[in-house]
């Protein structure tokens, strides 16, 4: 149980809580969340904030900036969390209408928490394509605390290792609909006596294929800081990712398009188009947003070394990701 | 008709179609952009050459075909098949041959000297682990091609400039 107090009125007119942290309030009704601070006020498509709100809950914050549109987000800081509106947007700076404030990770997160077990209606499943979940409109409408607490996938070595996380099979993990192609043979594993253990290998290709989420990168080997975290990806990124560090994407299958922007102001960068095979990296001043037409396999590869964001900031390392 | 089959596209050596950047304010070497099958199909056998690097870590391509050296490597490695079929032989040295800090994996000279673990037979999309402190070969009766999870090391192969668009 969690010793945060959570700001939070009465169920309004709709059925739903407003909740407030620092200074920000927040609110929804059938189709939009409402966010105000001093200087102002925002609205997005509950859709949207639901979807951003989960990821952002999930992965604990992420590496560096989630942008939840081009004005509301998040930034970590690996033990406190900035929240914003209009801080990573030049216009919002200039009209002096931007605001921050920094809370410490667990009341943050306790109150998101408590706002996406709200406000998430029985049906809808913030992690799952548009096309495999109910809508999240309306009056409130139960809750679906299972879709929304599902435990992050990380392996400590790798997937398969005996201790380690399994792979998926029919029981808990069918394969998706869009990857009914996708061969689900295993490596034949030959060990000799007492090597059984020692001996691993499984089908990457066919433990994707059995993802039930999107965009959620989980971790599936791990070399010392260098985490392989694989995703199965559909319709759109629902977060602009800013990072706060270089990061790197290799196409395992189909294609994604990145919409690539200035991490700071918002102004476009460049669009990069991957396809399977292609690998690219995210350079460590943009934020990005992905579009997959076709659900697709992605390994994003991080770097998790607590020490990078410091590197970058004085200049000890390089926001981009090789010199030539 | 509209169809709701879905074929779902992954490369190979003999086919694959690279996507690209179109370029808004930016410079196409801040991507270092490349394609696995096409850094294979320009590489020699075993040669191991760097399309990720952050930091210390690199994500090695390397073209398997015959039969490669024996190497080993003070820490865990994972092989990502991404074509072809591949076998991986392991063997518990009797003696770490590297020093626990060394980075990236080292040849051995000669047969490696321990138990023999077992064998691994990998295909399109299997991943596997290479023990630290195991020695290993792998054969490929045919052009494969691996994408290995490791650290920069004394035979990492960097040629950004030719892999990568710019």
């Amino acid at each position: 149980m969690s010793a945060t107090e959570i700001a939070s009125t009465a169920p309004n007119k709709q059925g739903y809580r407003s909740f407030g942290l620092g200074a920000f309030h927040f609110s929804r009704d059938e189709y939009f969340v409402h966010i105000d601070w001093p200087t102002g006020k925002h609205v997005l498509s509950a859709d949207v904030f639901l979807r951003a709100l989960q990821r952002d809950v999930a992965w604990d914050f992420f590496y560096g900036t989630v942008n939840f549109d081009a004005v509301f987000g998040t930034v970590n800081h690996y033990g406190t969390v900035d929240m914003f509106a209009g801080r990573f947007n030049e216009a919002y700076r200039k009209a002096e209408l931007d605001h921050t404030e920094n809370f410490d990770t667990t009341d943050i997160r306790e109150t998101f928490k408590a706002m996406l077990e709200d406000w998430t209606n029985q049906g809808f499943d913030p992690f799952a394509s548009p096309e495999e979940t109910d809508k999240p409109f309306g009056v409130k409408d139960g809750s679906n605390t299972a879709a929304i607490t599902r435990r992050r996938v990380a392996a400590q070595r790798m997937v398969g290792v005996p201790g380690d996380e399994q792979i998926r099979t029919d029981a808990t993990h069918p394969i998706n609909r869009m990857f009914a192609d996708v061969a689900q043979d295993e490596p034949e594993l030959y060990p000799e006596p007492g090597f059984e253990d020692e001996v691993c290998a499984y089908s990457l290709f066919a433990y994707l294929s059995r993802s039930d989420v999107t965009w959620n990168p989980s971790v599936v080997s791990v070399c010392k800081a260098s985490l392989y975290c694989p995703t199965t990806e559909e319709y759109i990124l629902p977060i602009f990712h800013g990072n706060d560090r270089v990061e790197w994407f290799v196409q395992l299958s189909d294609e994604i398009t990145w919409e690539v922007q200035d991490r700071d102001t918002g102004s476009p960068r460049a669009k990069v188009t991957m396809r399977a095979g292609d690998v690219a990296a995210m350079p460590g001043d943009i934020r990005h947003q992905g579009y997959s037409p076709k659900r697709s396999m992605l390994l994003v590869w991080e770097n998790a070394s607590p020490e990078l964001p410091e590197l970058i900031r004085t200049g000890q390392a390089s926001v981009y990701p090789v010199d030539f | 008709m509209p169809s709701t089959s879905y074929t779902t596209e992954f490369g190979s050596l003999n086919a694959f179609a690279k996507g690209g950047i179109e370029i808004i304010d930016d410079n196409p070497k801040n991507y270092a952009f490349s394609n696995i099958f096409e850094v294979a199909g320009s590489s020699r056998p075993w040669e191991k050459v760097a399309v990720g690097k952050n930091m210390e870590y690199v994500l090695e391509v390397i073209r398997a075909e015959g039969t490669s050296e024996w190497r080993t490597c003070a820490h865990d490695e994972f092989p990502l098949v991404m074509d072809g079929e591949v076998t991986i032989e392991l063997v518990r040295l009797e003696r770490p041959a590297v020093p626990a800090d060394k980075a990236g994996s080292v040849r051995l000279a000669g047969e490696p000297v321990g138990a023999r673990m077992g064998r691994m037979v990998l295909r399109r999309g299997h991943q596997a682990l290479l023990p630290a402190h195991t020695a290993y070969r792998i054969t490929a009766t045919a052009p494969s091609v691996v994408l290995l999870q490791t650290i920069f090391g004394d035979d990492t192969v960097e040629r950004w400039a030719d892999i990568c668009l710019s």
